[in-house]
């Protein structure tokens, strides 16, 4: 009698030490809505979300989440919008272009940028074989790096001259790979067109011919010869590699050291009702980009193994570990160390900066799609709107005191705007305190107080 | 009368021949019902076992089975010769083995999908019940599990969202092209709206829906998800039309004498049409049925592909879009399974014609 008490004695203090784990585990947060929707598009820096639904981040935070591929941009922004999505994957510009009314209008909210760089443009290999006689080469034969789109000019100077237009790709008129390549094009001294309310395709005076194709269809866009080029994020570079159709030339990181590529994006109203919900996802989310970037990179095979299932990315292995490793292949063959092309949490990349707001902002303001000049107080007002680093942080200091993240990682005391810099291929530098005086310094574009092109 | 002279010959009748004779008439009346389901060959193989007409039993095999299967073989045979000679972008095109081993794997996936799914439930219970421990009141209810929707999910999807939107159209169809086939009027009002709405396709008609629907439906249920009732609806758009017009064309079509002789009995209206005007109709109804349950089907993978509502034209969009050396493989695997079911279906319906209809001609 006595040892069956005293093995339930045992027993029971067992099962009470797993209680308190289990305490631990499901963290003190009240949730207001635990079961969530969150789309992403099928691109390698949805990574996060994946990471943080493989290795049950959101199942320690009580969250049940399913994660939904959406068919384009547009369709994620209005689901995000009409509620049918909770939470997603969003391009950098997109809740500033929502918020300003650029396209669709709502108030769309971030607390966490996902990822630096991992962008790239490519070109088709007919194009690329032009651009080659341009080219400076090194003392290996190859091409020297950065690529700039001075090669690319006289190549689409020919194209005119003979009469053909000469058409790229991006993904989304507010995405981030519209600046980058409308700034790579203009660094080079080409003219990507303007946006103006009358011409919300973007093409008024446009050398290039920008235009719009989901993420996932460039590769076989650009093999049915309707573009001669694009820029979007991986694998749909790599993809081009490896199918032979086409070569990438540069890499966002190299037109802009370490720019804020993907943010996760809720709407206002979301986030003023749920504000528990919404740190218990903050805090999922670092931890996963934690686990990204831990030890150099180490878990990224492992990262690469989840990205290739259908239902997240679902490319080849060997195409997603081409960039999720640390390298990039340019040309076949022409394989380079890019170890920061995908950034998900060193150099406080999931931090909300405001002068990143900015940047994007003063972008938007140079091709016209805010049509009118705006004083330097509105730029930081707006970011000010979109930009949350304080849920960011008070997620951050959940974990820290949890001990599941250290507190050298985050940037507790920053004012939110980087230092003024020039990692721009083009050398230019930038302070987002003044964006009007940023807008200036551009040969080829609006600047700050010029009225609109018609 | 029953004498014991006729008792014996009764005894001598029933023996071997009378078996046979049965088995061969079991034989003729399941003919027309094995043929439904594709097995129409086994008449002619029974015929020939109980030793009926060897000659002419070999012919109908000859071209019941063997030529179908030859063509198959040829398909397969020419198949498994071009395919590896043309090169995609994505590798060449999978030959049969191939697509046949992403068959089995796509069936692999999904039991380890439903492993991953009983995992998921045993820790939400763990999590539970710590949670329980640890305060009385908390809300433990138990949720759905949140993984992919694997193949044969996809497969079932998109049967419902057909059905749905096939008996929705047969709702509105058959009371419509009744009305327009008793009455001149009204055939004459609902013909223009048929002709010009027939021809659009699905395509078309998806964005409105979306819209409408999204304007109009506000339910959070997950049974019935927006996106099933898109849809649904769009299927039910496309397959109104042959239903309806054969439909009318069977009331109108109608032997007169019949009408007249519902008239001599004095039948009231609905008398008339539910035994008179629909028995006679019903062939063609549901030659109608038939017609739209399989433009349904066609609709609906095209509709899910584009709205990217869950099924299997979402399954074969994902898969293009991935963009994996097995995507091929995996879409042919959608392509057959589509092809399959259609086919099923469209016996489905045969047989149920036949079983309503009691009609030789099909």
């Amino acid at each position: 009698m006595r040892t069956i008490s005293r093995t339930m004695t045992g027993l029971a203090a067992c099962a009470a030490a797993l209680l308190v784990t289990h305490t631990a585990l499901a963290g003190e947060l009240k949730l207001e809505k635990d079961e969530l929707k969150l789309g992403f598009i099928k691109l390698t820096d949805m990574a996060p979300l994946a990471v943080a639904y493989e290795l049950g981040y959101f199942e320690d935070e009580g969250l049940f989440v399913t994660l939904e591929p959406q068919a384009n941009w547009k369709v994620l922004l209005d689901r995000v919008l009409t509620g049918e999505l909770d939470g997603a994957h969003m391009l950098a510009g997109q809740p500033l272009g929502a918020s300003i009314g650029i396209g669709t209008r709502g108030e769309i909210v971030t607390a966490f940028s996902m990822d630096l760089n991992g962008n790239g443009v490519t070109v088709s290999k007919e194009v690329w074989e032009q651009m080659k006689t341009h080219l400076p080469k090194g003392a290996d034969g190859k091409p020297v790096h950065p690529i700039r789109a001075d090669a690319l000019k006289p190549v689409v100077d020919a194209y005119r001259a003979s009469g053909k237009p000469f058409n790229m790709a991006m993904v989304f008129p507010v995405s981030t790979h519209n600046y980058e390549l409308r700034y790579w094009l203009a660094a080079g001294g080409i003219n990507p067109g303007l946006y103006s309310p009358a011409d919300t395709t973007g093409q008024t005076g446009a050398e290039v011919l920008l235009s719009v194709t989901p993420p996932p269809q460039m590769p076989a866009t650009l093999e049915a010869g309707t573009i001669y080029g694009y820029c979007v994020g991986e694998p749909w570079n790599q993809q081009a590699v490896s199918k032979g159709i086409g070569v990438p030339v540069v890499t966002d990181y190299e037109i802009w050291k370490n720019n804020p590529e993907k943010v996760f994006g809720v709407t206002e109203e979301w986030a003023r009702k749920y504000p528990n919900t919404h740190l218990a996802l903050v805090k999922a989310l670092i931890r996963a980009a934690i686990w990204l970037d831990a030890d150099n990179n180490a878990n990224r095979t492992k990262a690469v193994e989840i990205l290739a299932k259908p239902q997240y990315v679902g490319a080849d292995k060997q195409v997603l570990a081409n960039s999720m490793t640390g390298t990039f292949e340019y040309e076949r063959g022409d394989k380079r160390a890019v170890p920061d092309f995908n950034v998900f949490f060193r150099y406080f990349a999931n931090y909300p900066f405001y002068s990143d707001a900015v940047w994007y902002l003063t972008q938007m303001r140079r091709w016209g799609q805010i049509a009118e000049a705006k004083p330097d107080q509105w730029y930081a007002d707006t970011a000010k709107r979109v930009y949350r680093p304080d849920v960011y942080l008070a997620a951050a200091k959940m974990l820290v005191a949890e001990g599941r993240a250290q507190e050298k990682d985050f940037p507790w005391t920053s004012d939110g705007y980087h230092a003024p810099h020039a990692d721009f291929i083009d050398g230019i530098a930038y302070d987002g305190h003044k964006p009007n005086a940023y807008l200036a310094s551009f040969a080829i574009g609006l600047q700050g107080k010029t009225a609109n092109a018609h | 009368m029953t004498t014991p002279a006729n008792i014996v010959e009764v005894a001598v009748r029933r023996r071997a021949p009378k078996r046979a004779e049965r088995f061969s008439r079991l034989i003729a009346r399941s003919g027309s019902y094995l043929a439904l389901v594709g097995l129409g060959w086994l008449v002619p193989l029974c015929r020939l076992i109980t030793g009926d007409e060897p000659r002419r039993q070999l012919t109908e095999l000859w071209q019941e089975l063997v030529v179908p299967l030859l063509a198959l073989g040829c398909m397969l045979l020419m198949w498994g010769i071009l395919a590896p000679r043309i090169e995609t972008s994505l590798g060449t095109v999978p030959s049969p083995g191939a697509v046949w081993a992403e068959a089995r794997n796509l069936v692999t996936e999904h039991y380890a999908e439903r492993e991953r799914g009983s995992e998921f439930y045993a820790r939400q219970r763990e999590r539970s019940a710590a949670r329980l421990a640890d305060n009385p009141d908390a809300d433990v209810r138990i949720r759905q599990y949140t993984g992919k929707p694997t193949f044969l999910d996809q497969i079932l999807t998109s049967l419902r969202t057909v059905f749905a939107g096939f008996v929705l159209a047969t709702l509105i169809a058959v009371p419509v092209g009744i009305l327009a086939g008793l009455s001149k009027t009204v055939n004459a009002a609902v013909n223009p709206l048929v002709q010009l709405f027939k021809p659009v396709s699905p395509l078309a008609w998806l964005p409105i829906v979306t819209m409408v629907v999204s304007a109009l439906y506000v339910s959070n249920d997950p049974w019935l998800s927006k996106s099933f009732v898109n849809s649904a609806i769009t299927v039910t758009l496309c397959s109104l039309w042959p239903a309806l017009i054969n439909t009318a064309l069977g009331v109108a079509s109608i032997d007169r004498d019949l009408m007249n002789v519902g008239r001599v009995l004095q039948l009231g209206w609905f008398a008339r049409v539910t035994k008179i005007v629909l028995p006679s109709a019903l062939p063609l109804i549901f030659t109608g049925l038939r017609l739209s349950l399989g433009v349904g089907w066609m609709v609906l993978i095209a509709a899910e592909m584009l709205a990217q509502n869950p099924g299997l034209g979402k399954f074969v969009w994902d898969e293009f879009q991935n963009g994996s050396s097995s995507s091929l493989a995996r879409i042919l695997v959608a392509v057959f399974t589509i092809g399959t079911i259609g086919f099923l279906l469209d016996r489905v319906m045969l047989a149920l014609q036949a079983a309503f209809t009691h009609t030789a001609t099909r």
